[in-house]
């Protein structure tokens, strides 16, 4: 059974349709890249897959539980489900190891010191540990976006979202992003990734999603689609995004 | 005409200023205390609530900063005992002041739950937080943060209103005063000198929320 399952969903707001029909299904372990237009609906895939965003019709089930199900505990689920923004959305009010430590503290009720003992080690995985006290104010774009995904691991969730994490960092600090995101799949974590970055879909993304226009448009292995894109609008927009 | 300046008598009666100056003081503090309780309710349901809530806040806020603070006084303490509330002077006068306080505050507190941007309300939802969670540890403190000056200007604002409450006889310190010149008929030298104690209210006030503000925000 897949991990993540979206079955024929649909969503608008209002008399806009933002996704037509979506069916994906993610297994255990792989890394799949969402890619498309902005516009296309991927990020809005994404935040239907937390539960961020209502939908209309199909279901999506992770690990076997329902999403858009009224008695499903949101709350619960969303322990699973980590999702790295594209604005890091740190809390600014609080230290790096407050922002970690708090959803295991205040969610989860683990004692403080092992709370911290927990921040030390994600933080750890980022190559961030001597910013344990730090303020989101005093770190880089980059620092802060590799705090922000340290957060999320710190939950230990069985799959991760990622929405544009580099898109609002300057380019000479994406690298060190893609780095993060690089050893969190190393290390077999379920991710699926809006991302314009092209080269890291080509090589770590087991599968690439084409979106287009509210649907997916195409699909396959990462490095042979972008290769070889079959219909014309995949062609168009790696041309647009690659020249 | 020449008009010689002379304070002594007004000096000689520091005594019922004093007394004036320390019903100011505890009418303030209490109208802020009750102001807040109320401007932090209501903001919450304007902002959180249902539909009709929101409506209802917003009617609140609306009829009371668009009316006088003298009308609303009166209302409470001489209107009221038609429908048999009889309220003393000083119970009338606070709650005259928080009534008004809490609208100006709801808008003000509305203003800086608003300013805590959605992204962050999101992420920690993405967390697992309960809504009252994300509230608690979220939003609020970004949210003093942002509205603390707007209500430590409104607060002095309050305590410089307060004046008007002589007009139902509670006896603060613009009631002292009156009482001061009509002994000494020295009006001028007794509006300068409550002139100048409101002023060092206002200034302590000012102080006093500064250092509050100091401690507890600008280092984060």
């Amino acid at each position: 059974m897949a991990l993540v399952e979206v079955q024929r969903i649909s969503k608008s707001y209002g008399a806009l349709q933002v996704l037509t029909d979506v069916s994906l299904d993610v297994a255990k372990g792989e890394v799949v890249a969402l890619i498309g237009r902005s516009g296309s609906g991927k990020s809005t895939l994404l935040r239907c897959i937390n539960g961020l965003e209502p939908i209309q019709a199909g279901a999506i089930r992770i690990d076997g539980v329902q999403v858009n199900d009224p008695t499903t505990n949101l709350r619960k689920l969303r322990q699973e489900v980590g999702i790295v923004f594209q604005s890091f959305n740190l809390f600014p009010h609080l230290s790096v190891s407050d922002n970690i430590t708090l959803a295991p503290r205040v969610v989860k009720n683990q004692p403080p010191e092992a709370a911290r003992e927990l921040a030390r080690e994600v933080l750890r995985r980022v190559g961030l540990e001597d910013k344990l006290d730090a303020f989101p104010a005093q770190l880089s774009g980059g620092q802060q976006q590799r705090v922000a995904i340290a957060r999320s691991l710190a939950m230990r969730p069985k799959v991760m979202l990622f929405d544009e994490v580099t898109s609002a960092l300057d380019p000479e600090l994406t690298g060190e992003v893609l780095k993060v995101l690089e050893s969190v799949a190393r290390e077999g974590m379920t991710m699926i990734l809006v991302t314009h970055e092209m080269g890291f879909a080509r090589r770590f993304g087991s599968r690439a999603v084409f979106m287009h226009e509210g649907r997916i448009h195409e699909e396959g292995r990462a490095a042979a689609m972008l290769a070889e894109p079959k219909t014309l609008e995949l062609q168009t927009f790696l041309n647009a995004v690659l020249h | 005409m020449k008009y010689g300046l002379q304070f002594r008598d007004v000096f000689a009666a520091w005594e019922s200023l004093l007394d004036g100056v320390l019903i100011t003081l505890l009418l303030s503090a209490c109208a802020m205390l009750g102001g807040l309780a109320i401007g932090i309710a209501c903001a919450a349901g304007r902002v959180y609530g249902p539909g009709w809530l929101k409506r209802l806040v917003a009617a609140y806020v609306e009829v009371i900063r668009n009316t006088p603070l003298l009308v609303q006084l009166f209302l409470i303490f001489f209107g009221l005992p038609s429908f048999g509330i009889r309220l003393d002077g000083f119970t009338a006068a606070v709650l005259a002041l928080v009534i008004n306080l809490g609208a100006y505050t709801t808008e003000i507190v509305r203003a800086g739950l608003e300013a805590v941007p959605r992204a962050q309300v999101e992420a920690g939802h993405s967390l697992g937080l309960s809504g009252l969670q994300v509230f608690r540890y979220i939003v609020m403190f970004p949210a003093l943060k942002a509205m603390f000056p707007a209500l430590a200007s409104q607060f002095v604002l309050l305590m410089l209103a307060t004046s008007i409450v002589s007009q139902i006889s509670v006896e603060d310190l613009f009631h002292a005063a009156s009482i001061v010149q009509s002994r000494t008929f020295r009006d001028f030298e007794v509006y300068v000198v409550i002139g100048g104690l409101y002023l060092g209210l206002a200034f302590v006030f000012r102080g006093l929320f500064a250092a509050l503000y100091y401690w507890t925000f600008a280092r984060r």
